[in-house]
């Protein structure tokens, strides 16, 4: 896969490395259990556009946010994750 | 001698010498070792897979299932080597395979009788009982009897090398198609890559007597290279194969950059992996032929009719000297008439049309050829080698035709795997009796010519010319259209043949599948392609069932009934053609498979006589042996004597050293650390764990703020990258306002742990007398900046402790300049072991206790978890199942028995509680002798482990024979109340 990393340009996937959803948003610390453990554990798993988490570890180091069809691999998005 | 005398791409006047099964003969430039052998009169090549039955050249390509060879000798033998594609060279050695004792005389043949015992399948069955027979008898027999070639035993020698390359335009195939694409492509000035498998551009053009704008073929594929060489923005590859097409434009090419030779320059990789980018992409792979079932369609003589027009036209070569041709409509004609122009006898034409054109009938009554109109091939007679064949006429009746050869004309398989790599699969197209690349083909790609079912030379050409420059226009190079190179001969009708009655039909000649195993499959009920290739193994050979492949499908849609379509074919995956491991591992090989990251004071060490081990990627020294010590154990109980009774240095730069920088840098610690940094003064180091969001503990490490905002943590070596990774998603995803930056340090500073009780007189004498570093100046937990250095009073031996940190440029002469200042105090270096020692006696977590499994409270560290302020992991190491007192936890063990060697794993049970599942209570995690105490001790984690302290239990081992009664104590064996490291 080739990555288009908004700051380095269109990278190989080797550069980066995976961790998930991105969808998921951090609950307040006074949240619920229950909203805890949905946040930690629990994932959807579309058949189509996932939003996830990749991180240019051999290049900039900035975690990058992707819009991937996980059927196709096709990349429809790629913006930093703190923009 | 069945050389031609004039003809070929040949180079007549340079002969090479070459042997096969140890005998000497000899060829010419241009030649395969195919070729070469064939133009000797060489016909047998080898024995087949399973029933050791005589092979000879069945084709002129990589598709070759048959004339597979061991190449070369030693070290650099290869096994399974199509002789179709190897190119002579002067000294080539090859030997055949699978014989015993020879090639011509082989024992094995007698699987042939046997074959009733090799059915598709025959591993599930035959040799299923008795069970135990199955590891002694029947699979070494198995593996004595059938099999290929012989891989080398030895390291390879060579070197392999991989590279990359970017282009606008990728070109699969320098065929007709791949010629005109790549021209039109070049001309617009976008970059192009061409790769081609062969020696030389042209394809079939090597082999047709075509003309193309007027020239012969080859000198216009040679005129076409010319030019493209004169594009400064197009590179040629030969003697590449493009082997898979992976996501987002991204192709893997093998090529083989010194294989035509003995053995590579100096320096000179063997071969070469690219992996190549491309905007676009012209797939023209171009098609190969396409066996027939018929029965004995193994034999050597048998061969493919373009092959045989190959052999002809590029080689010079005659494969035969009497020839039977099989044909369905134009491609069989057409070598009927290559055969007559080459002036080789053709003794019949079996025609499957029952009526045949007069121009064709005419072409064989001029050549005295017997022509079988509506006849098919009834059976083939020759011992190792072809001499007649029996054909059943219209009539049916039998006629023995006298041949050494016979050139079948069964139709193509467009090469089609390159468009199915990503998930396609192909579509059945009736017309054209082929499969066609799929409708979804790979973003970018279009197929030109054969390999789209366009077989026709002007078809190609006129495909390669529009999709070539299509595909630079939509890179961004549009281009006045370039002309479209002419030629004749335009689409004909696609004819094909596929089985004819009969057993020892063949559909997988390289793994010995007939036409009775498809049917067998189908009794059996493996119907599905998919599961048919599986059980009878067919198209699973190194060949992957290029020649043969589809008849398998048509025999499977004859016995089901189904149509082609319907039937359809099974998932191609890359790659194209086989690569050896050694070429995708590169340069990734031996210790250069991971590089081995060496600290500052390696040398140093290495010096002191130390032995080193690998931790991470890091090589530590792991203890100084010193003369007359014999045993490890001794060495490492003299470093830990000397650290708790004098003092010791140890080099600890591989920790993992973060610098931050920034305002914020306080409040992003108090995030990813448990407890609060914030608070903590310029010039304090403070102790921290970092938890994952799931509430178990990330790692350990220290915080030390040399600056008001300027700071620098430590993580441990193993968990350095994922510590920094974990930060770095703490600041940027969660909470990207805090103003910090922060980088990794690690491999910047050489740092250095001086421990024991004189440590302070070693640091003072190290940094001289204007630095006061007296316990009032400098405390426990005291962190400051002298000159270049960095000191730290921190402790995880448990004494009066510093690290010590310079440049790494400076690393070498720090621990030189320590132990000269530590001279007074017999300073003495410590290892790896001596500090997993020290650390056990004083009960501080590291990698058996940091685990991923274990939480704040388990390793007695629940204190560390702010009450007041959020950080990672804080809501969910709340959770009651977190809390319950019965998780296994933190406590130390001692033998009973002070004799007893304790052992990291044994698990823990209630004293004399039998060795039962329920009963386990938890596990001894690390273990050290204690020189100190002059016993084992352990740590462990066991359940309600702190409420247990005196309690007597089980260390129960059946791995290693141990059982033994240990003691629940504090986690804490020497000075519990810490008195050593602030004296």
């Amino acid at each position: 896969m080739r990555i288009p990393c908004p700051h380095c340009g269109e990278r190989a996937s080797e550069e980066f490395s995976y961790l998930g959803a991105a969808d998921p948003v951090r609950p307040a610390a006074d949240a619920s259990a229950a909203e805890w453990h949905d946040y930690v554990y629990l994932r959807d798993n579309p058949a189509g556009v996932m939003r996830e988490f990749w991180h240019h570890v051999h290049g900039c180091r900035r975690w990058l946010v992707v819009a991937r069809d996980v059927r196709t691999h096709a990349i429809s998005a790629a913006v930093d994750a703190g923009a | 001698m069945t050389r031609l005398r004039s003809g070929g791409l040949i180079d007549r006047d340079t002969h090479l010498r070459f042997s096969f099964d140890g005998r000497g003969y000899t060829g010419h430039p241009g030649d395969t070792l195919a070729s070469a052998l064939l133009a000797n009169g060489v016909r047998l090549f080898g024995r087949s897979f399973k029933y050791h039955r005589p092979r000879g050249v069945l084709s002129a390509g990589p598709e070759e299932p048959n004339a597979l060879v061991e190449l070369r000798n030693g070290a650099r033998r290869e096994p399974n080597i199509p002789a179709t594609v190897t190119e002579l060279f002067d000294g080539l050695e090859a030997s055949s395979q699978n014989r015993f004792p020879s090639l011509r005389f082989d024992l094995m043949a007698a699987n042939a009788l046997l074959s009733p015992l090799f059915p598709a399948g025959f591993y599930y069955k035959t040799f299923m009982w008795p069970a135990s027979w199955w590891e002694r008898v029947y699979e070494p027999l198995i593996r004595r009897a059938a099999g290929l070639g012989r891989a080398a035993a030895m390291p390879d020698p060579d070197g392999y090398e991989h590279a990359h390359l970017f282009c606008d335009v990728l070109v699969i195939g320098a065929g007709p198609a791949g010629l005109a694409a790549a021209l039109a492509a070049g001309r617009s000035g976008a970059r192009v890559v061409l790769c081609d498998a062969d020696t030389r551009l042209g394809g079939t053009l090597l082999a047709e007597p075509d003309e193309v704008d007027g020239q012969p073929g080859a000198v216009w594929a040679q005129s076409v290279e010319r030019m493209l060489r004169d594009c400064a923005e197009v590179r040629i590859l030969t003697r590449t194969t493009v082997f898979g097409a992976y996501d987002h434009g991204t192709y893997a090419a093998l090529e083989r950059v010194a294989d035509h030779k003995p053995h590579p320059a100096p320096g000179e990789p063997r071969q070469r992996v690219w992996r190549i980018v491309a905007k676009r992409v012209v797939l023209g792979a171009g098609a190969v032929e396409r066996l027939v079932a018929f029965p004995g369609n193994d034999r050597p003589g048998v061969m493919l009719a373009g092959a045989v027009r190959c052999y002809l036209a590029r080689y010079a070569v005659a494969p035969g000297g009497s020839v039977v041709v099989l044909s369905g409509g134009a491609e069989g004609w057409r070598t009927v008439a290559a055969l007559a122009r080459h002036g080789v006898p053709v003794a019949a034409v079996i025609d499957r049309r029952g009526e045949v054109p007069e121009p064709d009938a005419a072409l064989a009554r001029r050549i005295g050829a017997r022509l079988f109109a509506g006849g098919r091939i009834a059976a083939t007679r020759g011992s190792t080698g072809l001499h007649e064949v029996i054909v059943r006429d219209a009539t049916g009746g039998t006629i023995p035709v006298a041949a050494d050869l016979l050139a079948v004309a069964g139709g193509h398989n467009p090469q089609v795997q390159l468009a199915c790599h990503l998930g396609g699969r192909p579509v059945w197209d009736e017309d054209r009796a082929a499969f066609l690349p799929p409708a979804t083909l790979p973003p970018g790609m279009t197929v030109a010519g054969a390999a789209a079912g366009r077989y026709g030379l002007a078809e190609c050409l006129r495909d390669g010319a529009t999709l070539g420059s299509g595909a630079a226009a939509a890179a961004g190079f549009p281009n006045a259209p370039s002309p479209v190179p002419r030629a004749a001969g335009d689409a004909e009708a696609a004819t094909s043949i596929w089985l004819m009655p009969g057993r020892k039909s063949f559909v997988d000649l390289q793994h010995d599948v007939t036409t009775d195993d498809i049917a067998l499959a189908h009794r059996e009920g493996f119907r599905a392609v998919e599961h048919m290739k599986r059980y009878t193994t067919h198209g699973m050979a190194t060949d992957q069932g290029k020649s043969g492949g589809v008849l398998g499908m048509a025999m499977m849609a004859t016995l089901t009934g189904r149509t082609m379509a319907d039937t359809g074919t099974t998932l191609h995956r890359p790659p194209y053609t086989p690569v050896a491991i050694g070429a995708l591992a590169g340069a990734h090989r031996g210790r250069h498979f991971r590089p081995i990251r060496r600290t500052p004071g390696h040398d140093w060490a290495a010096e002191q006589g130390a032995s080193f081990i690998e931790s991470g990627p890091w090589l530590r020294a792991q203890w100084f042996a010193r003369a007359g010590e014999t045993d490890w154990l001794q060495s490492v109980s003299r470093e830990v004597l000397a650290v708790r009774s004098g003092v010791g240095v140890s080099d600890v730069s591989t920790l993992g050293k973060i610098e931050l920088v920034g305002p914020d840098a306080g409040a992003l610690l108090d995030f990813v650390y448990t407890n609060t940094m914030s608070t903590l003064p310029v010039g304090r180091v403070r102790y921290g764990i970092m938890l994952r969001e799931d509430g178990f503990v990330l790692d350990d490490g220290t915080a030390a703020r040399l600056e008001a905002d300027r700071w620098v943590v430590t993580t441990t070596t193993a968990n350095a990258p994922r510590v920094l990774a974990h930060m770095e998603f703490a600041h940027q995803v969660l909470r990207p306002s805090l103003r910090v930056a922060f980088v990794s340090v690690t491999d910047r500073w050489a740092q250095y742990a001086v421990a024991g009780p004189h440590a302070r007189d070693v640091i003072a004498a190290l940094l001289g007398v204007v630095h006061d570093v007296s316990d009032a100046a400098f405390p426990y937990m005291a962190c400051g900046t002298f000159g270049d250095l960095r000191l730290f009073r921190i402790s995880f031996s448990g004494e009066l402790a510093y690290e010590v940190a310079a440049p790494a440029r400076d690393g070498d002469a720090l621990i030189r300049r320590i132990v000269q200042a530590g001279s007074a105090q017999g300073i003495v270096p410590y290892g790896l072991e001596a500090l997993s020692v020290l650390r056990v006696e004083k009960g501080h977590p590291a990698g058996g206790e940091l685990n991923g499994q274990t939480t704040a409270r388990d390793l007695g560290l629940g204190r560390m978890l702010s009450q007041r302020k959020d950080f990672i992991g804080r809501a969910l190491a709340r959770r009651p199942a977190l809390l319950d007192p019965m998780r296994p936890t933190l406590v130390g063990l001692v033998p009973v028995d002070k004799r007893t060697r304790l052992r990291a794993g044994a698990h823990l049970l209630p004293r004399g509680a039998p060795p039962r599942i329920e009963h386990d209570q938890g596990w001894i995690t690390s273990v050290a002798f204690s020189p100190t105490l002059s016993h084992w001790i352990a740590l462990g984690l066991l359940a309600n482990g702190p409420a247990r302290h005196g309690e007597v239990v089980r260390a129960y081992d059946p791995v290693r024979s141990g059982d033994a009664e240990v003691q629940v104590v504090a986690p804490c064996f020497i000075d519990p109340d810490g008195g050593r490291l602030r004296g």
